[in-house]
């Protein structure tokens, strides 16, 4: 039996013009109908959204270090944790608007993120995954420890942000909106930064490291760059899920956050960006809906459909997708 | 004086656990290359799967030899089944589908045996034992002979039986082995399933400290890893040493430096993993790595 191999779904093709216009029309109407949903969702599912882009932000990072970089991580639940305190501590303790928080996790997660990059430079493969998964488990200690900043296992209460008096919104709504344009515009970014040069050289690392040093790209700082910007992403859908949840406490940020990240973006599609968003509908639902079973299905679940993905479906739900539409587009022709 | 002797003793009964672990993680690197994240879990499982088997009225070392068997086929059945197709994969693949087996095992514990606290019977005698002003329980100096006893077996296995040589053979030189007419599939099958087995050992030792619930192993693996880390993951003789160096660390950080304490110690293991990922990738006992064009 031949061993399975990891596709890539790879954004650096150019369909044809027909298929793009398509594609621009199902991307509007899909932002269409996602700016209706505050109108015609109760505040709970509302709130249920925001989780899940937070979490596709999240995603949306993860993927660009292990889909797109070949980086394994399984400690980014770490800076989802930084994201979420920060914002929390700037809030509560110091007075700083909400707004201001976001760009701040940004750069501080950045920051981490490059200087936990520099050592995971010399180390490559299982070894960073061992390195960031005893990251994962000693986040919840670190968190309790440093009880007078981060109010100890009684966790912090993070205020709801009203809405702007011009637009006659409630706070869910608002913060709907506020989460889905954050997500709409890191999605763009990452778009961006992916398709051109530094994407390029991001994949080479990840195909043929030796190869791409020879081509003359940068490998130790492409690396610790894409852990920043990982890092950063994953910290601004922290400090977003804090605000959406109006709290915060170490119990949140288990090792636990950190595998269904990575389950999120294994079954929404390794090097993927739409991946991200289906991921993440992946990990907010499929939890809730497999409880009624047993309390231990979600999880059973979870490493299922790791090893599954990993065995059919390599490419993730945006790689079947992405087969599916080739197949029908074929037959359409 | 003698908190610091009484500190490193329970520093080397702590370690003799994690140089079991760590020893079993070692084995899969060498096996399949590829760090196994769920051998805490698929000891745990074998723990409870022991507990049961002692419930049921099974005298205590029957259970354990059994639970052995189980685990050392279960490890070889998982190898097989699973890890064989992805031969050749990607050490990602490999790294996701340990950890969805971490899972997969976390929740099935779960789901057969339930969520509450249990105790697990310790085969020695509860009367501590005492040596000059050091207090020793005879259950730490019994599973530190169990460990002590499990490397000697070890060592003699695979340095003079001729299933231990083709095993080490297979592991170093596959495509060598295969042709003097090794199995290599199969040697690393079982070296799946021998893991498998001292991990099971590791964790009947663990479960009358700690507890038996299905989270029990997270604490314990980080320090397994930071003691395979620090031995070398390609020196089994330096994961036992990493094993006792890493207890001992861990309870003199924890007594003699303020700023952690109890509640810090697992950051302790990461401190030890980073930093010597940074300074000595290879470990105190390891090859280094070297990588060919």
């Amino acid at each position: 039996m031949d061993a399975p191999r990891i596709e890539w779904v790879t954004t650096d093709r150019r369909p044809a013009a027909s298929v793009q216009i398509w594609k621009a029309a199902a991307a509007v109407g899909l932002v269409a109908l996602a700016c209706a949903l505050p109108f015609l969702s109760s505040d709970y599912a509302l709130f249920q959204y925001c989780q899940v882009y937070s979490y596709a932000i999240a995603l949306l990072g993860l993927n660009v270090l292990t889909g797109y970089n070949g980086q394994i991580s399984l400690g980014h639940g770490a800076f989802y944790a930084v994201g979420g305190y920060t914002t929390a501590i700037l809030m509560e303790r110091a007075g700083v608007a909400y707004g201001w928080t976001l760009p701040i996790s940004g750069v501080l997660c950045f920051v981490v993120g490059f200087l936990f990059g520099l050592p995971a430079l010399r180390i490559a493969g299982t070894y960073l995954a061992l390195a960031t998964f005893a990251l994962a488990l000693s986040v919840p200690q670190i968190l309790k420890h440093f009880d007078s900043w981060t109010g100890g296992t009684q966790g912090m209460v993070v205020a709801k942000p009203e809405a702007p008096r011009l637009l006659h919104l409630n706070s869910d709504q608002w913060l709907y909106f506020l989460t889905f344009a954050i997500l709409l515009l890191l999605m763009i970014l990452a778009w961006n930064l992916l398709r051109g040069r530094i994407g390029r050289a991001i994949v080479a690392i990840r195909d043929n490291p030796v190869a791409s040093q020879a081509m003359g790209v940068h490998n130790a700082l492409y690396k610790s760059l894409c852990f920043g910007l990982s890092a950063s992403y994953t910290g601004i859908a922290g400090s977003l899920a804090a605000l959406s949840v109006g709290f915060v406490s170490p119990d949140s940020f288990t090792a636990l956050l950190s595998i269904t990240l990575l389950v999120g973006v294994v079954v929404g599609g390794l090097a993927s960006i739409s991946g991200a968003i289906l991921g993440a509908i992946f990990v907010q639902f499929m939890p809730s809906a497999a409880h009624e079973l047993s309390k231990a299905a979600p999880w059973a679940i979870y490493g299922a459909s790791l090893i599954l993905c990993m065995y059919v479906m390599p490419g993730g739900a945006a790689g079947l997708l992405q087969r599916l539409w080739q197949r029908a587009a074929r037959r359409l022709r | 004086m003698e908190t610091f002797l009484q500190q490193v003793v329970s520093g080397l009964a702590a370690g003799g656990i994690y140089a079991a672990f760590a020893l079993a993680l070692v084995m899969t690197y060498l096996a399949t290359n590829a760090v196994n994240f769920a051998q805490g879990e698929m000891a745990m499982f074998s723990t409870f799967v022991a507990s049961a088997l002692i419930e049921s009225g099974m005298p205590y070392w029957a259970a354990f030899f059994v639970t052995l068997a189980i685990a050392f086929l279960g490890g070889v059945a998982i190898e097989r089944a699973i890890l064989r197709p992805l031969e050749r994969a990607p050490v990602l693949a490999l790294t996701i589908v340990t950890i969805g087996l971490l899972t997969i095992f976390n929740s099935m514990a779960g789901w057969i045996f339930g969520y509450t606290i249990r105790t697990f019977p310790s085969p020695f005698p509860p009367s501590p034992v005492r040596l000059g002003g050091i207090v020793v329980s005879r259950h730490s100096l019994g599973s530190l002979g169990v460990t002590l006893a499990l490397l000697a077996l070890l060592y003699v296995f695979f340095r003079y039986t001729h299933l231990g040589l083709a095993m080490r053979a297979a592991a170093r030189y596959p495509v060598g082995s295969r042709l003097v007419g090794i199995r290599v599939g199969w040697m690393l099958a079982l070296g799946w399933g021998l893991a498998a087995a001292i991990g099971a050992v590791a964790g009947i030792l663990i479960a009358p400290v700690l507890f038996l619930e299905p989270n029990m192993m997270g604490g314990i693996l980080i320090y397994a890893f930071a003691a395979a880390t620090l031995g070398g993951f390609t020196s089994p003789v330096g994961a036992v040493i990493g094993g006792f160096l890493v207890g001992i660390i861990e309870n003199l950080a924890g007594t003699y430096i303020r700023f952690i304490g109890a509640d810090l110690k697992l950051t302790v293991a990461l401190g030890i993993i980073v930093l010597v990922l940074i300074f000595k990738p290879s470990g105190l006992f390891g090859q280094p790595h070297a990588q060919q064009l």
